[in-house]
């Protein structure tokens, strides 16, 4: 085998073992990733769909009037502006899409991650093992993501989600998993003294007192998979990303900027919508 | 019959604890086997057994393991060797449903700092056991007003716990372990967070709540009078061992080594000794004998004061020497020149309350049953004497021996 210059050994062939590794994943498991495929690209399709059928007017005027109504009448104004001024940009079905591409990812994020991390709070094993996958999960650079979920599910939306689900799921499962923990041993206690299963201790006691960290797992949740829907561009995920990623290639300082400005916007709405939530 | 029997009771944190064990079979101390094993001996081999209806208090200083032997006993803390016995159940060997089972029909605690559900309000609070078992809504929350208001709170139902203050805090604990009916209240520094004031009230009421609901009742405490006021017998434990087990009074007056007698050398005596502890036989003349036979038997017993009583032993008055010499050089009968204005006290009255009626008057003071019967008398000197801790003052059980 090959010496790289200046190496001590003949180099590891890593890189060789993780394609045969891809390759025996995608001849035996292609049925399960076309199956996975086609409920994403369903679920997403129609949420954008949904989204696109609802006048524009509309839509911002009723995420306004929630805005005000759940968190504070200077959200709502907010929301109008911002939201008026993505669509007076003309960015509204980019934004429709990168918003869907955000709310199912958290959705699954939320769907899978939460249950992990009860499990984890509930066992030293589950923790020990899944803590050091959440790191790799976390600084695994986002971009190398993109080559698996390219190659599992080709082109377009479903590689996007599949990479932004893996990359914005760590804050959720850590922050269900230290929610729990951080419940007030005495309190588990008295649960367990007057006779508590696991799922009562869990649910009538530790999971409503986790909330608040539970919460801030998911808004944490939301603004990576924010930053990484724009990654996903690069492999064709529709939305606001590829605008940006258009503007880059173009050196085109004014559409990069107006691509971002309104990733910020949606960025500030979502997040003060969850910490709002948190704080109720 | 014994409610709560314990046997041998062992916990040790840390690994290899068959090996830690055995070094206790061996009689090695706490230290020893932390410096050989690093493993800490919470519970050193405690055995002991809770008559029903009674508290049961065990004290010791923090890190003396009080609070591991309480979370033993409703398996909070699996043992690492003994048996605990509720109500004729094996505790240590029973699986999760029997033992979750034990714990919501027999067993009810409360703790230190409340431990109350932030997030649900005092009246779901003290339904929380009764929901666990799957009690429906209306019937949960009757029982647990009923409980609530036993312990005044029922008109607090829908405020959560965060509002109330701490002696309230605490009543909500108590009403919480009340409201599943259990036989045995495990009670963990209960009260150790609350004012001396307020410590002071819900001491007292839970000892009325005990004299009307009969519960037996472990009460951990580090607070040696509070173990003496609320405990009819004690348990003191020293690095994980109990090292003596008996009556407020027997640790007070017949300490078992010199830990207990330097534990307990603070302790006011006169809010824990009774009249009776301390009384003496007392020298009685029957009412239809005369002044001479008085007058030969204060000679014989050596004492200046002899009591009158009737027949049934009933006490009516003293007569002093010059008295009965009086009567008998002009012809009178005991009846004519006996005292008979004298403060009498019961056998239960606190030495505490008993120097103001001393201080009136310059004879022994008198004891007397609920039938009015002298069952013994008091002296200066016994007094005294118990409040130095002199043991032999003490007439052993509070009874006075028949015949002395």
């Amino acid at each position: 085998m090959d010496k790289a210059e200046g190496a001590l050994f003949p180099k590891l062939p890593l890189d060789q073992w993780i394609e045969s590794f891809e390759d025996f994943l995608t001849t035996y498991l292609s049925t399960l990733f076309d199956v996975i495929s086609n409920v994403i690209e369903f679920i997403t399709g129609n949420f954008v769909s949904i989204l696109e059928m609802i006048p524009a007017l509309v839509l911002v005027v009723v995420v306004a009037l929630l805005a005000w109504w759940l968190i504070s009448w200077k959200l709502g104004l907010f929301a109008l502006i911002g939201l008026g001024l993505i669509n007076n940009l003309g960015y509204w079905p980019e934004t429709l899409e990168t918003v869907s591409l955000v709310i199912v990812s958290v959705l699954i994020s939320m769907i899978i991650g939460i249950p992990i991390g009860i499990w984890m709070s509930q066992k030293a094993t589950v923790q020990s093992i899944i803590t050091p996958i959440l790191d790799f999960m976390q600084t695994m650079p986002a971009f190398v993501y993109l080559i698996p979920a390219v190659v599992f599910f080709s082109l377009g939306m479903v590689p996007g989600v599949v990479a932004t689900i893996i990359f914005s799921m760590p804050p959720t499962v850590r922050m269900a998993n230290l929610g729990i923990r951080q419940v007030n041993a005495e309190l588990v206690e008295a649960a367990e003294s007057f006779g508590a299963t696991t799922g009562q201790r869990l649910g009538k006691v530790q999971i409503p007192l986790a909330m608040p960290t539970i919460m801030a797992g998911i808004n944490q949740t939301i603004m990576l998979s924010l930053s990484m829907v724009v990654i996903a561009s690069m492999v064709g995920a529709p939305g606001l990303g590829v605008v940006v990623y258009r503007a880059v290639t173009q050196v085109n300082i004014g559409s990069g900027f107006e691509g971002g400005l309104s990733l910020v916007i949606l960025a500030m709405l979502l997040d003060r919508f969850t910490q709002g939530f948190n704080k109720k | 019959m014994a409610v709560v029997e314990a046997k041998n009771l062992s916990k040790i944190f840390g690994k290899n604890i068959s090996q830690s064990i055995k070094m206790l079979d061996q009689g090695m101390t706490k230290e020893e086997i932390l410096k050989k094993t690093g493993n800490t001996v919470g519970v050193n081999r405690a055995s002991f057994s809770v008559e029903e209806g009674e508290i049961f208090v065990i004290m010791g200083l923090s890190g003396s393991g009080k609070s591991t032997l309480v979370r033993l006993i409703n398996r909070l803390i699996e043992p690492s060797e003994g048996s605990i016995i509720i109500d004729g159940k094996e505790l240590a060997t029973l699986d999760k449903k029997a033992l979750r089972q034990v714990r919501r029909q027999k067993l009810g605690m409360v703790f230190q700092q409340f431990a109350l559900f932030p997030h649900r309000t005092i009246l779901q609070n003290a339904a929380f056991g009764l929901e666990i078992q799957g009690m429906d809504k209306t019937e949960r929350e009757k029982r647990a007003e009923e409980s609530l208001n036993m312990v005044g709170l029922g008109s607090y139902l829908h405020q959560k716990p965060g509002q109330l203050s701490g002696g309230m805090q605490q009543r909500v604990g108590l009403a919480r372990a009340l409201a599943n009916d259990p036989k045995v209240l495990l009670m963990d520094e209960a009260f150790s967070a609350l004012d001396p004031l307020i410590r002071k009230d819900m001491q007292d009421e839970l000892i009325d709540i005990q004299d009307s609901m009969q519960k037996t009742i472990i009460f951990i405490t580090h607070d040696l009078d509070e173990a003496l006021r609320i405990g009819d017998r004690i348990a003191l434990m020293k690095d994980g061992s109990i090292v003596q087990i008996g009556t407020p009074e027997e640790i007070l007056m017949n300490p078992a080594n010199d830990y207990v007698e330097k534990f307990v050398e603070d302790v006011d005596r006169s809010k824990v000794l009774t009249a009776g502890h301390i009384m003496k036989p007392p020298e009685t003349v029957g009412l239809d004998r005369g002044p001479k036979v008085a007058l030969r038997q204060m000679k014989e017993f050596g004492v200046s004061t002899i009591y009158v009583v009737d027949k049934k032993k009933k006490l009516l008055g003293y007569v002093t020497a010059e008295q009965a010499d009086e009567a008998n050089k002009e012809g009178k009968t005991i009846e004519d020149v006996m005292v008979t204005d004298l403060p009498t006290v019961k056998a239960d009255t606190l030495l505490t309350d008993l120097f103001e009626p001393m201080a009136d008057q310059k004879a022994p003071l008198s004891v007397v049953d609920d039938n009015g019967r002298l069952i013994g008398i008091i002296v200066r000197g016994s007094v005294i004497g118990a409040l130095a801790g002199d043991e032999q003052v003490l007439n052993g059980n509070g009874e006075v021996n028949g015949n002395g």
